[in-house]
């Protein structure tokens, strides 16, 4: 069998997200600098930009009515945000200098201790933590807390955030970014405006910033327009979470490698657990494996569920309740898939959007937050008199900045530390403790690896050894989408562009890897091929589709799912 | 729910206003009214609730009434909550029962969409309950005489200002779901969209609607204003028959406090099973044919 | 002509509702959102103000400060201003206490006109509004779904269980309207970015002369007095069909006399 889902292309051209504006003139918004995406980034970014606009009256005079604008495309900040999280407080502290409101950012507390294990089906080893794994004195966060946090704050700082607003096309003319597209709301399934409608809006800007988080939807698009492809092709992990209410606490950090993921290279299984304890009565927990696994019957989902089977999880969740449940992509690709440029004319790059994850470390909300402070000082830097954001080059200090920081450096590091488990589990594992040791002097070869979607598929029994949801410890999808507060309006066009009529083990492919079931078998053809199901309005907008062969688009404004302790 | 406030003890007398309704006073005296009060006026022909809310209150001072109680209807809302701005009464609603305690009254109303049950009071007379239909069954004395007293109502001015132009007709096609005390609904087990056929065909009989699931109103079988379930609406009806429905949580939400749920599937696992009052493992294109026929058959 | 809507922050869909064992109240301590009926409400005003070609549009709410955002939605949809009655003497106020406060709050407006939502995601109450027109002394159609205005007088099209009334009233009146009467706009780009430069006002029970008293729960004439977990669903029957599947429905309907 030599099914790869990159030879099923989406019915998707990344020129479909570009467009010059189209509104009169006097019907476009204006803002000074617009913000895609109301996370770590593009908030870190707005609330800089509003400490240096409070000091230069003169600048935020020039930027208009609205000098700051973050546009959001979930029901509010922290509706779209999920992670583990442990988070490096330094950027935080460098975005509120020494305020009184850093006090203020909400946290778990700081991690006191860690473990990480080495699981086998009936028993775990406890390993010392990798070098790359050492947390103290860092952070425990909801992201979407944070977010929620931040949001206020840069409101607060005059930022306008614009919940509900999804960033559909990235306007671009004369060789410049000039703002973005809003979607249209109130249309019905195929298309037709339903009662209400709205029409979308250009959204003109001087600068746009886009912070849009894993699978940036305009991001791409601009990589695409700009020619800002990296050395190698991005590649992604999805990451599944739940929240759980338990009696007892968790006193330190957990993560765990091994089972239930299969050693031998041929899977093409990495990744790995986190339990984290969010105060004395709540517990993080997720599994994260690598979208270049091959098999058919993979799904994250059902790995997590069969994960908590295990003695050593049992025993942190025995007598709690599950309250949340997210899904989420995660930028894996590193040094090597970075993008050539973080900068284009009027454009800039911050955040997960830009690449900017360390895999190894699991850690990205630092590095959002800083990239954040630079874009917005860059942008600022560009709006001076005498300057101008549309001059050739005039963002090349950003780059410079971001690569001569710790950002980069860090990155640089373990820039062939995940790309060595394509190896498998044990020859990766040495390999990448002889990185750390030496700091990404050895090996001295460049590893490369496959993009996601280029991966053949295989098939082997997997599911069979998924648990049955019995409702208390494991549990189905749908109950999973229902937690997450997903209520999409059903009645609107399908924002997921993929092939319909595949081969059928890319159609399994896809149904066992959605977690929010989006996926189902239709009617099968005389010739192998099956007709693919699609219900859309289940969509958490992972964004794992788009490493698979099809590509994610963002629907109707403030669909999706709301998270609030993820 | 005059039998119910006949077992409280005290006396109970029933109100009956409108125009050429006296006939009706001795069947409020069968059900459990000692006394029925009639007030028969030509202004209170129309179904308005301004005009009823003069007379009750009216006869609550001229009779020292301490507890008003009503059967819930969009008209007795009205009038429930007029009077208690009127005589400065508490109203406590979705009353689902009531007892005597320690010389008042408590009532049982069920809240949040039925997931928990409030105890509440009232800390003055008059009282004013509002009770949810078929909260009660109807018990008929077995003696005694029934006392009617008419009277004549004041009705104050800005009570009369809005009038009746067209009243309504009870309509031809069947309930809308919001409204309908039976719901017939169907999911994807119905196989195709013909088969909503048969599912009307039983709501026919039963004199109730048909609602659909969010699969199959997003594959095009049926239309998105009977979608019930999380994004679609929400309903309580006396009796919910659910056919070839899997019972996932976004459509178990929107039907849940449904009083009586029977349903129908053929796989023994669907979670439906784990709520429905009556479930049977069947197919449903035999069961649902036959079990019109034999209710049609009880009809005549 | 002067529009107020009576509108009301209720916990957020999503958020699991659940009534605080210690106050004996609903717990509001999660997000807030604009009770989705109250949209219809507003819509309509906003309706009837462009029809008229002139007029306001003014949002009236009781509830605690953080209520303005959800007042803001309104604001953004293209109400005027907002006026929202923030006072902690206040809270656990039942149908009485708020509809006293909510009048001496439209009898400061003046409106010719007061709209309702059809009912209130967070209480399963329909009533408020009848009390409210009742201390205002003016003619109340409720569940209407559809609203004409010709001179000083309205016609509402009234839903109710037999059909349709229809009822004609002079201004100036309160209405209630059903969800069914219109499909609330989404508010524009616009909108949403104007709607924190449009008035808010907050006050107090003393700006409205109410006296403490007569608000919160020392002004409520009900009380919770105990909570409890609903009756559980009773016995759960699973038979399968030997062929008398059909029988065997209609003699559980009959012994429940449902048929």
């Amino acid at each position: 069998m030599t099914v790869r889902p990159v030879d099923y292309p989406p019915p998707f051209a990344p020129s479909e997200a570009i467009a010059a504006p189209t509104d009169p003139v006097s019907q476009r918004i204006e803002v000074g600098v617009l913000i895609v995406g109301a996370g770590p980034a593009g908030l870190a970014c707005a609330i800089r930009l509003g400490q240096l606009l409070e000091d230069s009256p003169e600048t935020a005079e020039r930027l208009g009515e609205v000098p700051v604008a973050v546009v959001e495309k979930g029901k509010s900040p922290g509706s779209h945000l999920l992670s583990g999280a442990v988070v490096n407080p330094r950027a935080l502290r460098r975005l509120f200098r020494g305020s009184p409101l850093l006090d203020g950012v909400p946290t778990y507390g700081e991690v006191h201790g860690e473990a990480v294990y080495l699981l086998t089906k009936g028993a775990s080893l406890r390993i010392p933590p990798p070098p790359t794994m050492r947390n103290h004195g860092n952070w425990i966060v909801s992201v979407s807390q944070l977010g929620r946090f931040l949001a206020e704050q840069a409101e607060a700082g005059g930022a306008a955030v614009l919940p509900e607003t999804d960033a559909q096309k990235l306007l671009v003319a004369d060789g410049r970014v000039q703002g973005i597209r809003t979607g249209d709301k109130g249309l019905g399934r195929d298309g037709t405006p339903l009662g209400a409608h709205e029409l979308g809006s250009d959204i003109v800007a001087k600068v746009t910033v886009l912070a849009e988080g894993t699978q940036g939807h305009l991001t791409g698009a601009a990589v695409d327009r700009f020619g800002l492809e990296g050395e190698q092709p991005q590649i992604w992990a999805l990451g599944v979470k739940e929240v759980w209410k338990v009696p007892r606490p968790l006193r330190h950090v957990v993560h765990t490698m091994g089972w239930p993921l299969r050693k031998r290279a041929r899977y093409g299984e990495f990744g790995g657990s986190f339990i984290y304890p969010m105060g004395d009565d709540m517990v993080s927990l997720g599994f994260v494996a690598g979208l270049e696994y091959r098999d058919v019957e993979f799904s994250v989902h059902d790995v997590l569920q069969e994960f908590k089977t295990h003695r050593l999880v049992r025993k942190i969740l025995a007598g709690g309740e599950r309250i949340a449940w997210g899904a989420k992509t995660i930028t894996e690709g590193g040094f090597h898939a970075l993008p050539k440029r973080f900068h284009a004319p009027g454009l800039l790059l911050a955040g997960e959007s830009a690449g900017l994850v360390n895999v190894p470390t699991l850690k990205g909300i630092h590095y959002a937050v800083e990239s954040g402070i630079m874009a917005a000082e860059a942008a600022f830097r560009s709006l001076q008199r005498g300057e101008s954001p549309a001059r050739p080059g005039a963002f090349a200090s950003y780059d410079d900045e971001l690569r001569a920081s710790y950002v980069l450096r860090d990155l640089r590091e373990v820039r062939n530390m995940r790309q060595v488990f394509d190896k498998g589990f044990l020859v990766g594992g040495a390999l990448a403790s002889a990185m750390t040791v030496t700091k990404g002097k050895l090996p001295p070869k460049e590893f490369g690896s496959e993009a996601n979607a280029d991966r053949t598929l295989i098939r082997t029994d997997r599911a069979a050894r998924y648990p049955k949801p019995d409702g208390k410890l494991t549990f189905d999808k749908l109950s999973s989408v229902f937690l997450s507060g997903n209520r999409t309006r059903d009645d609107q066009p399908s924002h997921i562009r993929i092939q319909r009529r595949v081969p059928r083990e890319l159609a399994e492919l896809w149904v066992n890897m959605c977690p929010a079931q989006v996926y189902e078998l239709g009617a099968e053809d005389d010739d192998g091929t099956v007709h693919v199901d699609v219900n859309p309005s289940n969509c958490v907008q992972c964004g794992a589709i788009t490493a698979k062969g099809g590509r994610l688009t963002p629907p109707e404004g403030g669909s999706g799912p709301e998270y609030t302790l993820t | 729910m005059l039998g119910k406030a006949a077992s409280l003890g005290g006396d109970v007398a029933g109100v009956l206003l409108g125009s050429g309704v006296e006939g009706l006073a001795h069947q409020a005296g069968i059900y459990g009214a000692a006394t029925v009060y009639v007030a028969d006026d030509a202004r209170l022909e129309a179904p308005l609730p301004q005009p009823r809310v003069d007379a009750i209150a009216q006869l609550v001072g001229e009779q020292g009434i301490e507890t008003v109680l009503f059967a819930q209807s969009i008209l007795a809302a009205d009038i429930a909550a007029g009077l208690a701005a009127r005589l400065d009464a508490g109203l406590n609603w979705q009353l689902t029962d009531i007892a005597a305690d320690s010389g008042t009254l408590v009532g049982k109303q069920s809240a949040l969409g039925d997931s928990v049950v409030v105890d509440v009071g009232w800390k003055t007379t008059p009282r004013i309950g509002l009770f949810r239909s078929g909260a009660f069954d109807p018990v008929e004395r077995a003696t005694g005489q029934t006392q009617i007293q008419t009277f004549e109502p004041e009705l104050q001015e800005f009570s009369l200002a809005a009038e009746m132009v067209e009243q309504a007709h009870a309509e031809e096609s069947g309930p809308s779901i919001e409204d309908a005390n039976v719901i017939v609904a169907g999911g994807r087990g119905l196989g195709e969209p013909e088969k909503f056929g048969l599912l009307e065909e039983l709501a026919k009989a039963l004199g109730g609607a048909v609602a659909a699931t969010r699969a199959v109103v997003d594959a095009g079988w049926y239309p998105y204003s009977t979608q019930v379930g999380q994004t679609g609406k929400s309903v309580s009806p006396t009796l919910y028959i659910a056919c070839g429905i899997s019972g996932a949580i976004q459509h178990k939400v929107g039907m849940q406090s449904s009083k009586t749920i029977v349903a129908i599937n053929k796989d023994p696992n669907a979670p439906i099973f784990e709520f429905a009052d009556l479930g049977v493992v069947g197919d449903l294109h035999a069961i649902v044919p036959k079990l019109t026929e034999l209710v049609r058959a009880r009809k005549s | 002509m002067k529009i107020a809507v009576c509108v009301k922050e209720v916990p957020d869909a999503t958020a699991h509702k659940r009534i605080d064992p210690g106050t004996k109240r609903l717990d509001r301590s999660g997000e807030g959102a604009l009770n989705a009926f109250d949209a219809n409400a507003v819509e309509e005003a906003l309706r009837l103000k462009d029809a008229t070609g002139d007029g306001e549009v003014v949002v009236v709410s009781m509830g605690p400060e953080r209520a303005l955002n959800s007042l803001r939605k309104a604001l953004a949809m293209g109400a005027d201003r907002a006026v929202l009655v923030a006072d902690a003497a206040a809270a656990g106020s039942d149908l009485l206490a708020t509809s006293l406060t909510l009048a001496k709050a439209l009898e400061r407006e003046q409106p010719d006109l007061v709209l309702f939502g059809q009912q209130s995601s967070d209480s399963d109450g329909a009533v408020l509004w009848a009390a409210v027109a009742e201390r205002l002394r003016r003619p109340v159609i409720s569940q209407v779904a559809e609203l004409t205005l010709e001179g000083g007088s309205l016609t509402g099209k009234r839903q109710t269980e037999f059909g349709y009334d229809t009822i004609r009233a002079p201004l100036p009146a309160v209405v209630a309207v059903a969800d069914s009467i219109n499909e609330p706009r989404y508010p524009s780009l616009k909108g949403i970015m104007g709607a924190k430069s449009k008035p808010q006002e907050t006050v107090s029970l003393a700006d409205l002369g109410v006296d403490a008293g007569q608000a919160g729960e020392q002004g409520s004439r009900t009380e919770v007095l105990a909570l409890s977990d609903p009756p559980p669903r009773g016995e759960i029957r699973k038979l399968e069909d030997d062929g008398t599947a059909a029988e065997q429905i209609v003699a559980f309907l009959a012994d429940k006399r449902l048929i």
